[in-house]
């Protein structure tokens, strides 16, 4: 529908009726995908201490896939609340950045910002700057974001109670699941060496921190090394950095919100 | 009761920083270092907690049957499989090798 307004030129082909159905397809399937993971995280929740209520106003309010496993660990594991709460805030600041090249891409207004904010998450942002149009963005980030939003709480619910009815979560191995999750929402931004150094460089900080700090403040020191690497590395990795949201598509890969799945 | 305050605040820190692109001028994270840091932290941080949910028990380190399922979980990142396959396998890797007795 947007398409009458528009003069009639290459950008608006991509936002008929066909192109509206590539975004849904793309759209839905991502967001179905990303759903699959709230059972992982409901059950892990659980298993954590966390009661199904806690699990569930986790999904509804954080929602933001790796913040919500690094609360559950942390307190899990036995850190304190500042310790837990550091870490997920620590790993939703990439958030911001999706948000301000959102904020240029949709411009939303009024009551929307607020909704766009909850929605802004790895995989909406990575729908959206895929997308050629203003109308196409739009469409991806709104329908992949409500399709998170809403599996995701349902799978966490059924991760939550599934998991409440398990028993003693290491017979299941659901102890090393954590670990497991963290390497797969990691394993996407590996594909630059510059990444790869920095997890590795926080993978060994925090071991070596282990028996030394109370538990959860490894974690927290190991963001220390990305401060320190972003300062210091000059050359590689461009990264999502809040760039070109240029007119167009421009041949500059889309800057990759390392979404989970894919 | 610690785990809703817990709970809440890291709600509440994380709508704030989502929000606070859509308010800020789109210069303000435009710096370089800005831009570097949020790529690596994520990056940092899953790394750290990695090795950490893997090889410690309550701030102490510990070895057991969990690299187990860490390293089917490699396997299975290798091979593509998607994220709930690779949780599923690493923890029924784990699972199978304390049913077996070891670790």
């Amino acid at each position: 529908m947007p398409d009458v307004t528009q003069p009639p030129n290459e950008a608006t082909e991509a936002t008929g009726a066909s192109g509206r159905r590539a975004i849904l397809r793309r759209a839905l399937s991502v967001g179905i995908a990303t759903s699959a993971y709230g059972v992982s995280f409901g059950a892990l929740a659980v298993a954590n201490g966390l009661t199904v209520w806690q699990a569930c106003v986790s999904s509804l309010l954080l929602f933001s896939g790796g913040s919500q496993f690094a609360l559950a660990g942390v307190l899990g594991a036995g850190g304190s609340v500042g310790a837990a709460v550091a870490s997920s805030t620590l790993l939703g600041i990439r958030n911001s950045v999706y948000a301000v090249q959102l904020a240029a891409l949709l411009r939303p207004r009024g009551v929307r910002r607020f909704a766009a904010a909850q929605l802004t998450i790895d995989e909406s942002t990575a729908v959206a700057v895929s997308q050629d149009t203003p109308a196409g963005r739009s469409l991806g980030f709104w329908v992949t974001g409500t399709t998170v939003y809403i599996g995701w709480n349902a799978t966490t619910l059924v991760g939550a109670l599934a998991g409440s009815q398990l028993g003693d979560p290491r017979q299941y191995g659901l102890d090393a699941a954590a670990g497991a999750a963290f390497l797969a929402l990691l394993w996407p931004r590996l594909k630059q060496r510059q990444p790869v150094a920095v997890a590795i460089a926080g993978a060994l900080v925090a071991f070596s921190l282990t028996p030394v700090l109370p538990v959860g403040l490894p974690v927290v020191a190991a963001a220390g090394v990305a401060v320190l690497a972003g300062v210091f590395l000059r050359d590689a990795a461009p990264g999502p950095g809040p760039s070109s949201p240029a007119p167009g598509r421009g041949s500059s890969p889309a800057p990759a919100p390392a979404g989970g799945d894919a | 009761m610690t785990n809703w305050i817990a709970v809440l605040a890291a709600s509440a820190a994380a709508f704030a920083l989502k929000l606070v692109g859509y308010f800020v001028p789109s210069s303000w994270l435009r710096h370089p270092v800005a831009g570097r840091v949020s790529v690596l932290l994520p990056a940092a941080l899953l790394g750290a907690l990695v090795v950490v949910q893997t090889f410690s028990v309550g701030g102490r380190l510990a070895f057991d049957a969990r690299i187990v399922g860490l390293l089917v979980a490699v396997l299975a990142l290798w091979r593509r499989a998607p994220f709930i396959v690779v949780v599923v396998l690493a923890a029924g890797a784990t699972a199978a090798t304390r049913a077996a007795g070891i670790g």
